[in-house]
């Protein structure tokens, strides 16, 4: 076997052994599902069980019109009895509702008291059953007018009771003219997911790089090695092994997380659930969702992110190991990897804010600069944008990144055998001549 | 000659680290590779080793110029050594002894051997951060080793061993120089270059100041001085062109050290004494290394 294979086989395996690395790999995926489903199962949960409103009507006409729920249950009470009903409230009531006047004279006329805030949940029941209400009772008043016909008003209310809802479909133009549908939610949501991976394994596996030379360095086992492996080859070795520990961690999240959720999916999909489900989310469109999922290319995107990640990795850990190189110990890095560390995290605010307008100046421009691009283009791509830019985007970046490797291999190459003092970034260059 | 390297200059960015170094070795020889710290000692070895390449110059193996797979034949413990903690000590050391470019196969096999040869099978599995400093400088010596290579450099080598281990060492690099191999020692242990060169090459300020057979060089060295050990209770000859050093009682003798001018020859010296007392013994004072390291580097060289 080469040497080059050998770096690379004990840079990963004495990794993916590590029980830190085994344990991460496998919790994550696992507390990320949890993170996941238990806000969604406690907002299920029903606290504290039926909550009791008491109604008071002073009108008479809204009151039997709330419908008690399985959450919720009204009732009906006596003005008079108004004091009484205060005292309670906190106890075993949970709010009063109070309609003090007609709400077609006054839209203002009625309030809901409560000790905690009220929910969304019954705000809008109550809302929904009084605006329902008072546009029939407009409705009414309209009909006994003599100079309207009856039919147009019967259409007129058939229309209010339909209700024209209105989704809006958005739609993407391909490049070859076709219409897909698209969803901004769904391109933002992906976005950001691949933007935060790709930055999370810039950085943490970027400083695992740094830890890896350093300590070649701390325990002098670098001139050992050095005899019988060129350092270039050493540095590759570093960085592609470690880089495959990065990807092997990412495939088994992936396939751990695509197990998870459709085992959680199958599980939720046994028809009562489904309806209990879909009872709870509302008006939700799950075959729209499925719909969506699909319409995103996600053949396109994981090719990008690959190409990103890979063209990323190198970029960072070259410099990582470069500035790891030429110093001593981790106390000496911080002067060279704090810049190099705001860069990075630049790049994850420009990719965060261009989330909000994927095609503005910010976006467009930090997406093409190498040092950013691959943490800011993974915003956009989901977005849709033109081959070009893809295109000029990867060549910029594979462009800097073997530039930048060959400098930083030379550095390394001449850091690796200096001990004590720490080099000026002057002298770091100077050692870029040497035979 | 089995190496040879020719005018090597290496300049760095502030300092000339080697000057026109040129330093023979022959082959199946201990060559004992000397200087203060800082001389540049170790830039020689990194470019023999191939590790850094000379600004001008060459390096010549068995009469050609050293090749990139030259590295494959050439067993370098560096000054500066160390190993991966966290690694087994067997694994670590299949690893090493791969780079080198053995088989996995050979690999084991050879290890399996110095493991035996070294007592140190019981740490095989055994984390290298487990290890006493000398047991880790074993591991060291063995992957040094461990490719049969036909030229050895070790740098400091007994740095780290006790007496024992130290003694051990010794002989390992004895019996490998009998095996024909050849071998550049770079150490500040006087001591251990009088016991094991054949050669030493001394190298100050970046230039070659002194080459040669250690006893010829010991001989060039010597100033003049000879001990006698007579019978009697006094000495009391003297002569413009000897100086007594010392005059010593030792039971019925007189242990004396007498340095002799440069105009006069040791016979005549040997004669004078013969002639007038009964000498029981007699030799000449040899200079250590130390010494001529000393005078040498001082500046002091007669």
């Amino acid at each position: 076997m080469n040497t080059l294979g050998l770096v690379i086989e004990r840079e990963y395996i004495t990794r993916v052994r590590k029980k830190s690395f085994i344990i991460l790999t496998l919790l994550m995926p696992l507390l990320m599902v949890a993170l996941s489903v238990i806000p969604f199962w406690l907002s299920t949960l029903n606290e504290g069980g039926v909550k009791n409103i008491a109604v008071i009507d002073n009108t008479g006409t809204y009151a039997s019109l709330l419908k008690s729920t399985d959450s919720y249950k009204f009732q009906i009470v006596e003005e008079s009895g108004q004091q009484d009903q205060e005292s309670r409230l906190g106890k075993d009531l949970f709010a009063i509702l109070q309609i003090t006047g007609d709400l077609n004279v006054n839209p203002h006329a009625v309030s809901l008291m409560s000790e905690k805030q009220a929910p969304q949940e019954l705000q809008s029941i109550i809302v929904n059953t009084l605006t329902e209400k008072v546009t029939q009772q407009k409705l009414d008043e309209l009909s006994t007018s003599s100079n309207v016909d009856a039919e147009a008003i019967s259409r007129v209310r058939a229309i209010v009771e339909d209700g024209s809802k209105i989704s809006l479909r958005t739609l993407r133009m391909g490049d070859d003219g076709s219409m897909q549908e698209s969803s901004t939610e769904l391109a933002t949501i992906i976005g950001m997911i691949f933007t935060i991976l790709i930055y999370m394994f810039i950085l943490l596996y970027g400083n695992m790089v740094m830890q890896a030379v350093l300590e070649e360095k701390k325990s002098r086992i670098v001139e050992v090695m050095v005899s019988s492996v060129k350092p270039v080859k050493l540095l590759i070795g570093k960085i592609v092994g470690i880089g495959l520990v990065g990807i092997t961690q990412l495939v088994i999240w992936g396939v751990l997380l695509g197990v998870l959720f459709g085992g959680l999916s199958f599980f939720i999909s046994s028809p009562e659930k489904a309806a209990a489900m879909s009872a709870d989310m509302g008006d939700f469109d799950m075959e729209g969702l499925v719909n969506l999922i699909e319409s995103v290319n996600w053949f396109e995107i994981a090719l990008y992110f690959l190409l990103f990640f890979v063209g990323g990795y190198v970029l960072y850990a070259s410099i990582f190991a470069m500035f790891a190189s030429a110093v001593d110990s981790e106390e000496d890095t911080s002067q060279f990897m704090t810049p190099v560390t705001l860069l990075i995290m630049f790049a994850f605010f420009a990719g965060f804010y261009s989330v909000s307008n994927p095609d503005g100046p910010l976006a467009f421009w930090t997406s093409l600069i190498p040092f950013t691009s691959p943490i800011v283009m993974m915003v956009r791509i989901p977005f849709g944008i033109p081959m070009w830019e893809k295109l000029l985007s990867v060549l910029l970046l594979y462009g800097t990144f073997i530039l930048i490797s060959i400098f930083a291999a030379k550095i390394y190459r001449v850091g690796i055998l200096m001990y004590g003092k720490k080099p000026s970034i002057k002298e770091m260059i100077k050692w870029v001549k040497y035979k | 000659m089995y190496l040879e390297t020719k005018e090597v200059v290496k300049q760095y960015a502030n300092h000339l680290a080697l000057n026109k170094v040129s330093i023979q070795v022959p082959r199946g020889t201990v060559f004992g590779l000397l200087g203060p710290n800082g001389a540049g000692k170790t830039t020689l070895i990194r470019i023999i080793t191939r590790i850094t390449a000379p600004d001008s110059g060459s390096v010549m193996i068995d009469g050609r110029p050293s090749r990139s797979d030259d590295v494959y034949n050439i067993g370098y413990m560096p000054e500066e050594r160390g190993l991966y903690k966290k690694m087994k000590v067997g694994e670590l050391s299949m690893y090493l002894a791969q780079l080198r470019g053995l088989s996995k196969k050979d690999a084991h096999h050879e290890l399996m051997k110095w493991f035996k040869r070294f007592d140190i099978m019981d740490w095989y599995n055994r984390k290298v951060e487990e290890l006493s400093k000398g047991m880790q400088q074993k591991v060291q010596f063995i992957s040094t080793v461990i490719h049969n290579p036909d030229l050895l450099i070790f740098d400091e080598p007994f740095s780290g061993f006790d007496p024992v281990n130290t003694d051990m060492v010794k002989n390992e690099m004895l019996r490998l120089r009998d095996e024909g191999k050849t071998i550049i020692l770079s150490t500040h242990n006087m001591e251990s270059v009088e016991e094991l060169c054949d050669n030493i090459a001394l190298i100050h300020q970046s230039q070659v100041v002194l080459q040669g057979k250690v006893f010829d060089i010991r001989k060039e060295y010597r100033p003049g001085i000879f001990r006698f050990r007579i019978l009697g209770s006094e000495f009391d000859f003297v002569h413009p062109s000897i100086e007594v050093l010392s005059r010593e009682p030792y039971h019925e003798f007189i242990d004396l050290r007498i340095k002799k001018m440069e105009n006069m020859s040791s016979n005549h010296l040997a004669r004078l004494i013969f002639d007038r007392y009964e000498v029981v013994s007699y030799d000449e004072e040899l200079p250590t290394m130390n010494d001529v390291f000393i005078k040498t580097v001082t500046g002091n060289a007669r």
